[in-house]
């Protein structure tokens, strides 16, 4: 009877895996929003949070106690389990996107060869975007429960906006996808860290507009109207308090994260270390490095998401959705069209 | 029109060619110009740890002043009370007894001298009224306080330290004043 037999330490290997993952992503963000405050006080000639511990460090930790302390107000009218599920799907879905990346190679650990990858599934991509669209409903959830016109409003806007806008970031990775010919993402990273170039260098439209919709699809400046601080208060989290909000604001944080995982990932060669063969590299080394690459990578799309933020007024409505469907979409199209063209010339297809 | 100012530049109309309209050439001049701000020299005071320097002529808070010996110059003749604009000052004299005559400089004191200081305005006008430059405003302000009550400043709060006893607190106290303000006769 092998059908029941269990590998007991293969499913301990991968609940350390997502415990670390899950850790690293929630201390990723908790520090996003320092690192946030801090890039937009220095983009204004101010020194940003600098007074709890050395440099402000304590300051994510103070902001997530002041919104533990704060009295939590649920509206008598609003549907309470819904009200209650909203931000719970809203934080669910920004972590569950993290299962399919890989964050470095294969190594070996004490005789165990370990995945650093919590599942390589081979539909890898379809996966993210599958739970990214789960994400809306965290949005409409939470504005619809609220029993609040003005949530419903910007929770439909939210909504209508992370639609449109998958719509063309889908388009644009379908021409990478071509190429790659493989929907796993350890597959793609591996491809680029064979080849000699990352997947930028082929797909240089098809990266900035996988930039642009994920910049819309994590609720960022210049398309950050789903909340709208300035000239609409807020939006489909109107009625939230205490850490019922936090957890909104901070699962897009880990969005901003995770999506700067797989732009990495997808256009920038993942955990490949520039001008360092990886092969030549001992196991821990190879993972060293290969970390150091993915994370590093990363901070600096996170920057570019925070520089762009901080530098570009807000869309309105109507540019908005000209933007996406008028502008996006068709490119989208015809960027996809010549690949294919290409990929068929040259017979690169696999 | 006329122009109110020599600045005022006219506003391009024209349409927007292809590099414009595609904006993404000045969405990247726009952030370097935000970038170039990332590193420039920041404008922020740390507060607590550096203070601005006020200027000599600041109005902060009233400080009742003492003569050279240590002796309160007050003589409670009451024109800083009658100046004020806000009616912020209270006193109540008092006669100086013998073998008080080191505490007091006139033969006539101040026994209570009040100032609400959620009246006060900081006008100075005690200060310029006072002929025994008696009160002067200092270069600090009145700090936060948690109840009405805290905020009427009495003579224990105000007086400046004796400048015999503790001349370094005086010194202080007195602050940029020493070296702008000529000292009366």
């Amino acid at each position: 009877m092998t059908v029941l037999a269990f590998d007991w330490s293969f499913a301990i290997e991968k609940l350390v895996l997502i415990a670390i993952v899950i850790t690293v992503s929630l201390v990723v963000a908790m520090y996003a929003t320092y690192a946030e405050r801090k890039v937009a006080g220095f983009m204004q000639d101010r020194l940003g949070p600098n007074r709890a511990g050395p440099f402000g460090l304590l300051q994510p930790l103070a902001d997530g106690l002041k919104l533990f302390f704060k009295e939590e107000v649920i509206p008598t009218n609003s549907s309470r389990f819904l009200f209650i599920l909203g931000p719970c799907l809203a934080m669910l879905t920004a972590m569950m996107t993290s299962a399919v990346i890989p964050w470095g190679g294969k190594v070996e650990l004490g005789g165990r060869i370990v995945d650093l990858q919590i599942a390589d599934i081979n539909i890898g991509i379809l996966y993210v975007f599958g739970v990214v669209s789960l994400g809306v409903y965290g949005i409409m959830i939470g504005g619809w429960a609220s029993n609040n016109k003005f949530s419903l409003m910007a929770a439909l806007r939210g909504a209508s906006q992370a639609i449109s806008y998958e719509l063309a970031m889908g388009l644009a990775l379908i021409a990478l996808l071509m190429l790659t010919g493989s929907l796993s993402l350890r597959t793609i990273t591996e491809q680029q860290i064979q080849g000699n170039w990352w997947n930028i260098v082929y797909q240089p439209l098809g990266f900035l507009l996988f930039f642009i919709c994920s910049l819309a699809e994590c609720n960022r400046a210049p398309f950050d109207l789903p909340e709208a601080e300035s000239e609409l208060n807020m939006g489909y989290h109107q009625e939230y308090s205490s850490m019922k909000l936090g957890f909104f604001l901070f699962s897009e944080y880990i969005n901003m994260f995770i999506s700067c995982v797989i732009i990495a990932t997808l256009f920038f060669g993942g955990y490949d270390m520039p001008f360092v063969d990886e092969a030549k590299l001992s196991g821990v080394a190879a993972l060293i490095t290969g970390l150091v690459a993915l994370f590093g990578k990363t901070f600096i799309l996170i920057f570019i998401f925070m520089w762009i933020r901080w530098t570009l007024p807000r869309f309105r409505y109507d540019q908005l959705m000209n933007l996406g469907w008028k502008g996006l979409i068709p490119l989208a199209l015809i960027n996809m069209v010549i690949t294919g063209a290409v990929v068929l010339y040259t017979m690169k297809a696999h | 029109m006329q122009l109110l100012t020599q600045r005022a530049k006219p506003v391009d109309r024209r349409p927007m060619n292809w590099i414009e309209k595609i904006y993404l050439w000045n969405i990247f001049k726009g952030m370097l110009i935000t970038l170039k701000h990332f590193f420039k020299k920041k404008v922020t005071v740390k507060y607590p740890e550096v203070k601005r320097p006020f200027s000599p002529v600041f109005r902060g808070l009233q400080v009742l002043n003492r003569d050279e010996e240590g002796r309160e110059r007050c003589t409670a003749c009451g024109l800083c009370a009658v100046a004020c604009p806000a009616e912020a000052i209270t006193m109540e004299a008092a006669e100086r007894l013998p073998g008080e005559e080191h505490l007091y400089r006139e033969e006539k004191y101040a026994a209570k001298y009040e100032i609400n200081m959620l009246r006060c305005i900081f006008c100075g006008l005690c200060e310029e009224s006072c002929p025994k430059d008696a009160v002067y405003l200092s270069e600090t302000f009145a700090p936060a306080n948690y109840s009405r009550k805290n905020f009427i400043y009495g003579k224990q709060d105000m007086l400046i330290p004796d400048p015999i006893a503790h001349p370094e607190e005086y010194a202080v106290a007195r602050g940029l004043r020493e070296q702008t303000t000529k000292s009366p006769s």
